[in-house]
């Protein structure tokens, strides 16, 4: 433990640099654009950005990546509150208090509540990182390829487990990145394999190509068959309503607690945020004595929401961290940017990364803390922002994403396939085949296969690996458990009701 | 199955919700195919060494079709209510999609001869004036403004050199 806050200083030290600072506060700003931009979210906006960090020393490039992430979870509150257009999945729950308030005037104070709370939740998940992840890390050095594998099971499962849409189509969206990932040099033979001649697919399909053209290019044909009419509340916030505001937060203290435990609860296992700020809503709306009043503009509508979802945002990084399995797109996204860098992800960049992981650590401090600075005094130019006409901005997000797709590897092919993502990802979202568990399968593809084939070479082909001692076993049964639960529950509801089942 | 697909795919006001779902289920089936099938090509079972390369994409490609296929049954076969009630995409909604992606598709190509610069010069001015109803001057001057702030970001400042095109027409800047 005191070791552990000894490393934080240490990276807070680590952190602390003027150039570092600098970068903080350009990434939280470019956050919070990306996040208020149509088509620009956290998970393309760093993976376009990613390929010009590559010259910088990887801490002071993760310092800033990682900042646009907090910005773009900030700013998704801004078009919530403001335009009643929620710029990201987890932000759509802000929307049923948030815009209400806004069009009874109460913008600023939705604002200041929303940026406030988004800062505690996130806090609380940083305060929790903090302990928990150098303990998983040390837990999973005991981890061999059967474990692994277990774990990646284990997080694909729970997509499938959790997820909202058909689990069927969640396994064929997954399965579909999984195929993508091996296309290909084989790793392991060398072998090419699914290129059918065609050799510059020999490289594969590079997911930061996907995550452009499917969030990227999809959201753009997405927002242009709604057709676009932008009719936001303004915004002004003075510091009056900001203290105005802060005295009445500390009254939802209830409400927050449990949002954060639930946006914690949730955020580690993967696809969490969305799930953990509807549930938060939910749980507030039955527990609060307002509750009947919720969706009429509560300001607590507005805390539990956005509590959860940064909660959750945020300790989404915990099993990158600590076990390389990135809890939601963006931290995928963050994940390949650690690979490119040369650092391998895993438990062992505890041990052998220290100035790495601790300064990433504590930047998640300081850049929640200049991210609340920014948005709260900066609110009125990025909501300025989205009153450009989209027949501007369209256009330039396109280029800009097609520059992002160019710069990954110089390949004049990737910009085809990133328009062939969009479309794929446009297609995908209107018949609700999820996009995250297809683009963590593509980046996880080669490092699950990996693990797979190594477990079955020790096993000689026999599956029982998995379920050889209790470590393995557990995580797989948890897996299973997770996998089925849907139709547990399902079952278990007409166990206790066999009137309502006939 | 293409003839089914057809016929449910106009009908009218636009693509039924109905038909895309099976067009889609139909493709993840061949894509799934043509995965498990290449794969069991190269190899899907145990050399000496071990998993052969196409061991891992093999049921991959097996998942894929399964998926599919269940959900091309529920598509096909599932409750009669669900069906045709919702568009995929009204025909107006298609046109406004198109009129994005079908100039996307030409900045692209456009990409491929001229380079990013000019190709988003023109992109971004042809988009303006033929979408937003702003008039050439404005397209032009805010086309070539953005194409000059990348140009000094990328070429000068970080010195990612971006694509040019076949012509390379800003040969002349010298870089």
């Amino acid at each position: 433990m005191f070791e552990d806050i000894n490393a934080l200083f240490h990276g807070f030290s680590v952190a602390l640099t003027p150039f570092n600072l600098l970068l903080m506060f350009i990434g939280v700003t470019l956050g919070v654009i990306i996040g208020v931009l149509p088509g620009l979210g956290g998970a393309n906006g760093i993976a376009i950005l990613l390929p010009l960090t590559f010259t910088m020393p990887p801490t002071s490039a993760i310092i800033m990546l990682s900042c646009i992430y907090w910005g773009a979870l900030f700013g998704g509150a801004i078009t919530s509150i403001l335009f009643n257009i929620p710029g990201e999945p987890w932000s759509v729950a802000t929307t049923f208090d948030g815009y209400p308030m806004a069009q009874a005037g109460r913008a600023g104070e939705a604002l200041t509540g929303a940026f406030t709370s988004s800062f505690v939740g996130a806090f609380f998940a940083v305060v929790m990182i903090t302990f928990l992840a150098p303990l998983v890390a040390r837990f999973a050095l005991q981890f061999g390829p059967p474990e692994f594998f277990a774990v990646y099971f284990l997080t694909f499962c729970s997509f499938i487990g959790m997820g909202k849409e058909p689990p069927f189509k969640i396994l064929a969206a997954m399965m579909l990145g999984f195929a993508l990932a091996s296309v290909g040099i084989d790793t392991v033979t060398g072998q090419l394999r699914l290129i059918f001649g065609w050799h510059e697919l020999m490289r594969g399909f590079d997911f930061l190509i996907a995550v452009i053209g499917l969030f990227g290019i999809g959201e753009i044909l997405l927002s242009m068959e709604e057709g676009l009419s932008f009719s936001g509340k303004s915004a002004k916030i003075d510091p009056k309503i900001v203290i105005q505001t802060w005295k009445k937060l500390p009254k939802y203290w209830a409400t927050s607690l449990r949002s954060c435990l639930i946006g914690c609860w949730l955020g580690i296992t993967p696809g969490g945020a969305t799930p953990a700020s509807f549930m938060s809503y939910g749980v507030a709306k039955r527990i609060s004595k307002d509750g009947a009043k919720f969706g009429t503009g509560q300001l607590e509508g507005v805390v539990a929401p956005e509590t959860a979802a940064h909660a959750a945002g945020t300790s989404a990084l915990l099993p990158m961290l600590a076990l390389g399995i990135p809890g939601s797109p963006t931290a995928a996204v963050l994940l390949g940017g650690l690979l490119i860098w040369g650092l391998q992800p895993g438990p062992l960049l505890f041990i052998e990364q220290k100035d790495f992981v601790w300064g990433l650590i504590a930047s998640m401090y300081l850049g929640n803390i200049a991210g609340l600075v920014i948005v709260l005094t900066c609110v009125p130019l990025f909501a300025a922002i989205l009153r450009i006409p989209f027949s501007i901005i369209a256009p330039i997000i396109i280029v800009i994403c097609a520059i992002g797709a160019y710069t990954v590897h110089n390949a004049m092919l990737d910009i085809w396939f990133m328009l062939l993502f969009g479309v794929a990802g446009y297609v995908f979202k209107k018949l609700a085949y999820p996009l995250a568990p297809l683009v963590l399968a593509l980046v996880l593809g080669d490092r699950a296969e990996d693990a797979f084939r190594q477990s079955m070479l020790m096993a000689q082909g026999d599956m029982r690996i998995f379920f050889a001692n209790g470590l393995v076993g557990g995580i797989m049964g948890l897996s299973l458990l997770l996998l089925f639960w849907p139709l547990m529950a399902k079952w278990l509801a007409r166990l206790r009701s066999p009137n309502a089942a006939a | 199955m293409e003839e089914n697909n057809e016929s449910a795919g106009v009908s009218g006001r636009g693509i039924s919700n109905h038909a895309a779902e099976i067009a889609v289920a139909f493709m993840f089936l061949v894509i799934g195919g043509v995965v498990a099938f290449d794969s069991h090509r190269i190899g899907s079972g145990w050399s000496s060494d071990g998993p052969q390369a196409g061991y891992f994409p093999f049921y991959i490609g097996l998942i894929i079709c399964i998926a599919s296929l269940v959900t091309l049954g529920q598509s096909l076969f599932g409750a009669a209510a669900s069906r045709n009630d919702r568009m995929f995409v009204e025909w107006s909604q298609l046109k406004q999609v198109l009129s994005v992606l079908v100039p996307a598709a030409l900045f692209v190509a456009g990409i491929q001869v001229i380079g990013i610069y000019v190709a988003a010069t023109i992109y971004i001015a042809v988009f303006m004036v033929w979408l937003g109803n702003y008039g050439w001057i404005k397209g032009i001057v805010l086309g070539f403004a953005v194409s000059a702030l990348f140009f000094v970001t990328f070429e000068v400042w970080f010195q990612v050199p971006l694509f040019k095109g076949a012509l390379d027409p800003l040969r002349f800047l010298g870089y």
